[in-house]
């Protein structure tokens, strides 16, 4: 049966409707599954590829995005997954309550110093191998609130980032786009490497030993992880 | 003219005379506000001042609490108003000296000034004598030095522990002695409504004490609006305090207290483009409430949220065409909004009467889904209850005071823009609970389409040459040094309100927001101690926060 023409009779019969069935058991492959490349395979239903490339493409058409809000863009970022941008349709849009259900965790919104730590700690919850999104000015450099005395110029200063959108915040269509655009690398297996070590939280104790750290000594256990912001060397 | 507005009972109004004999020899000098007399008072004196004013002269709403340094001193600003009129206004001016900053403490008297004074600690440094609770509140706690303070330097790095939340992989602490279970929710939760973190203590499943621990989003915005020109620099900030596309809302905060103290009068076409812009935003704000309500009380994913969210893309398709912007607005400036309705007007006008048209429909829906659903009023029904005078001491305004049966409106009691011209209705519940903060949100959707309705007639039928968008406004605005103002407007979420004090240049001196989720959430353990877990994600969620302008 050539697939140019209508596959089932819809009108006019009465018999019991049990051609689906029958087109299933019967001989050869079940006609609604045909398909062009189903017809250019011939007889033989099987690729050859590597794995990696296949896992790849599996990664960046199913993509578990992990539910985090933290400022503007988290309100649009909720449009986007909503009804009429649906980020869904694109194989990215099934938002996991907890990091270690999701491989994708796009940061929607300005880091400040108090949240750098707990995003670090979320963001290392995740299985590997995992994405992140920047999503808005803020994730980038600190955004319109850059000259901030508590806001981190970046998210990168953090976690890795492999994508950026850049907008104010930007549009669901704009996120939409730089997740397409992401899912495209990953089928390349062109994402950042996943092990990253300069951003680790360090032992209080490990910290050159400058004016703060000294006067904080007293008070601080030497095993407590911290973060250290330096504002004067941040881009 | 008769708005329906009117209240039940004339306030007592207080004049500055009586308000001199009642504070006696207390009141050192006066000062200078322009919208609220002042009276500085002795470190000392705060207690016995400001319980006087409560008790026998009425003012029971502590609206704002502003810190700030001078050269020579450091100086907390206590602005009280009354629920019942908030244009009877009075400021109480506590100067400490520069070596020895302390000053006693407000907190038995009204309960929000606990976390105004752990503010005001935190950010410019005053110390507060007989504070219950006296920490850091939007910094973390190993910050050095107060970051609005005049001697901060920003350059400084800073260390930021994980104390407090220790690891998970951790055994548990289990305690011997007691049966409680300390449980972290948050910061990363989807019932927090952004990055929330709240330290409960549980006894089986019963809240036994709840700590709200913000400032995981404190983004600097005094500072950075400290930073701007009066004229153009700060008016992109305020649409993101509030970025649950209360944008105009906020704006207007602002756009109304720099018309206050630049003395610019806005044209009246201009003011009803801005009414109308501030109820679609109002809106929004209120069909992503009810969304994100349902969300945490059904775990409802797919339907509800999905309608509120279709409904608010509605909403924001017409903001956009109005603005140009889908979320944050930029829209109004000082004396005006930026442009005219978009051309064709009539198309514009035709789209908005469509969204007001199929607004009932949609409410009849919400109301099937949601308030008249069994399980929902069982889960809502006396859950999460705020008496009205703990929320009064908590200073909460907006939905959640209408909803404690408070009848408190910025719009109506202290009235701008075109709102005293057109016919609504200020909407209050009696029910004190999660389920009457719903329904107030619902109710005001519909009050807000009326205000919308009213204006749209009002535009199309203005003369074509009277459209007049913004007031002469001089370029550079330099209002006089030591100039004072505290104004508020009634925000999504309740009373907003910015204090500015001028220095003479074209930047404020001083740029200190109130804003109303930050009070609203302070009652939180007043509503959830007692109850069960999922009541207080309840009543987080009827508090309607956004963290944005929690921590600001």
């Amino acid at each position: 049966m050539s697939s140019n023409n209508p596959r089932q009779q819809i009108h006019g019969s009465t018999a019991p409707s049990t051609d689906t069935r029958d087109s299933r058991i019967g001989e050869g492959p079940d006609d609604r599954f045909n398909s062009k490349l189903r017809e250019a395979f011939g007889s033989t239903p099987f690729i050859l590829t590597k794995f990696d490339k296949f896992m790849n493409w599996v990664r960046g058409n199913s993509m578990f995005m992990l539910q985090f809000g933290i400022a503007c863009c988290s309100i649009e970022m909720m449009h986007t997954y909503a009804i009429k941008h649906d980020l869904d349709r694109f194989g990215a849009g099934v938002p996991r309550a907890s990091p270690r259900q999701a491989d994708v965790m796009i940061v929607p919104g300005t880091i400040v110093s108090k949240f750098g730590p707990r995003m670090k700690r979320v963001y290392d919850q995740m299985p590997e191998p995992k994405f992140v999104v920047g999503m808005g000015s803020c994730t980038i450099s600190g955004g319109p609130f850059q000259e901030g005395y508590n806001v981190v110029k970046g998210a990168e200063e953090i976690i890795p980032i492999d994508i950026h959108v850049p907008g104010c915040p930007p549009r669901p269509e704009a996120l939409i786009y730089g997740v397409a655009k992401l899912q495209e690398r990953i089928r390349n297996g062109e994402s950042t490497p996943v092990v990253v070590k300069p951003y680790e939280l360090e032992q209080f104790g490990d910290l050159p030993k400058d004016e703060l750290v000294q006067k904080l000594a007293d008070d601080i256990d030497e095993d407590d992880l911290v973060m250290r912001y330096n504002w004067a060397d941040s881009p | 003219m008769s708005t329906g507005l009117e209240r039940s009972q004339p306030p007592v109004e207080v004049s500055e005379d009586e308000l001199e004999a009642l504070l006696g020899d207390r009141a050192l000098a006066r000062d200078d506000h322009l919208n609220a007399p002042g009276f500085v008072v002795r470190p000392d004196d705060v207690q016995s001042v400001l319980s006087d004013l409560k008790e026998r002269a009425g003012f029971d709403h502590l609206s704002n609490l502003t810190a700030q340094q001078y050269e020579d001193r450091y100086e907390s600003i206590y602005h009280l108003k009354k629920y019942a009129d908030p244009t009877q206004e009075v400021s109480i001016v506590v100067p400490t000296p520069i070596d020895d900053p302390v000053s006693e403490s407000a907190a038995p008297v009204f309960s929000t000034a606990d976390w105004h004074e752990r503010e005001a600690f935190d950010l410019v440094g005053i110390d507060y004598e007989g504070h219950p609770d006296p920490r850091r509140i939007l910094l973390p706690e190993t910050w050095q030095g107060h970051p609005l303070s005049l001697d901060y330097d920003q350059e400084k790095p800073q260390l930021v522990t994980l104390t407090d939340h220790a690891n998970p992989i951790q055994p548990d602490h289990h305690d011997a002695e007691s049966d409680t279970m300390f449980l972290n929710i948050g910061p990363h939760h989807p019932a927090t409504h952004g990055v929330l973190h709240l330290e409960t203590v549980l006894d089986g499943e019963t809240v036994v004490d709840v700590d709200p621990d913000v400032g995981y989003l404190h983004r600097c915005e005094e500072q950075m609006c400290q930073n701007g020109t009066y004229r153009h620099q700060i008016m992109p900030y305020p649409d993101r305090w509030d970025y649950v596309s209360a944008g105009l809302l906020n704006e207007w905060a602002y756009a109304r207290v720099a018309e206050d103290l630049a003395d610019i009068e806005v044209p009246d076409y201009a003011q009803v483009i801005r009414t109308m812009g501030a109820e679609l935003c109002r809106i929004a704000s209120h069909m992503l409430a009810l969304a994100t309500f349902a969300l945490d009380v059904y775990g409802d994913f797919t339907a509800i949220f999905q309608y509120g969210m279709r409904d608010r893309e509605v909403v924001q398709d017409i903001l956009e065409d109005l603005t140009g912007q889908r979320l944050m607005f930029n829209y109004f400036r000082l004396g005006g909004v930026a442009w005219d309705l978009p051309e064709p007007r009539e198309e514009f006008i035709a789209k908005t009467r469509d969204f007001l048209d199929e607004l009932p429909a949609k409410v009849d829906e919400y109301n099937d889904l949601l308030t008249g659903n069994e399980i929902f009023q069982v889960r809502c029904h006396d859950t999460g209850v705020l008496e009205p005078e703990a929320a009064k001491d908590y200073g909460c305004t907006g939905p959640v005071a209408r909803g404690s049966g408070i009848d408190y409106d910025l719009r109506r009691d202290d009235p701008y823009g075109y709102y005293d011209e057109l016919e609504w209705d200020v909407v209050t519940e009696p029910g004190c609970d999660n389920y009457s903060r719903v329904l107030v949100r619902m109710r005001e959707v519909e009050e807000s389409a009326k205000i919308i309705e009213q204006c749209l007639d009002l535009l199309e039928d203005w003369p074509e040459d009277e459209r007049e968008i913004q007031a002469n406004v001089p370029r550079t605005l330099k209002p006089d040094a030591d100039t004072e103002v505290y104004r508020a407007v009634e925000g999504a979420k309740g009373e907003l309100g910015i204090y500015i004090r001028a220095d003479g240049t074209d930047k404020p001196a001083r740029f200190k927001i109130r804003s109303p989720c930050f009070h609203n959430l302070s009652a939180l353990p007043e509503m959830a101690n007692g109850e069960y877990v999922p009541d207080l994600i309840a009543s987080l969620g009827s508090l309607d926060i956004v963290l944005g302008e929690v921590d600001r």
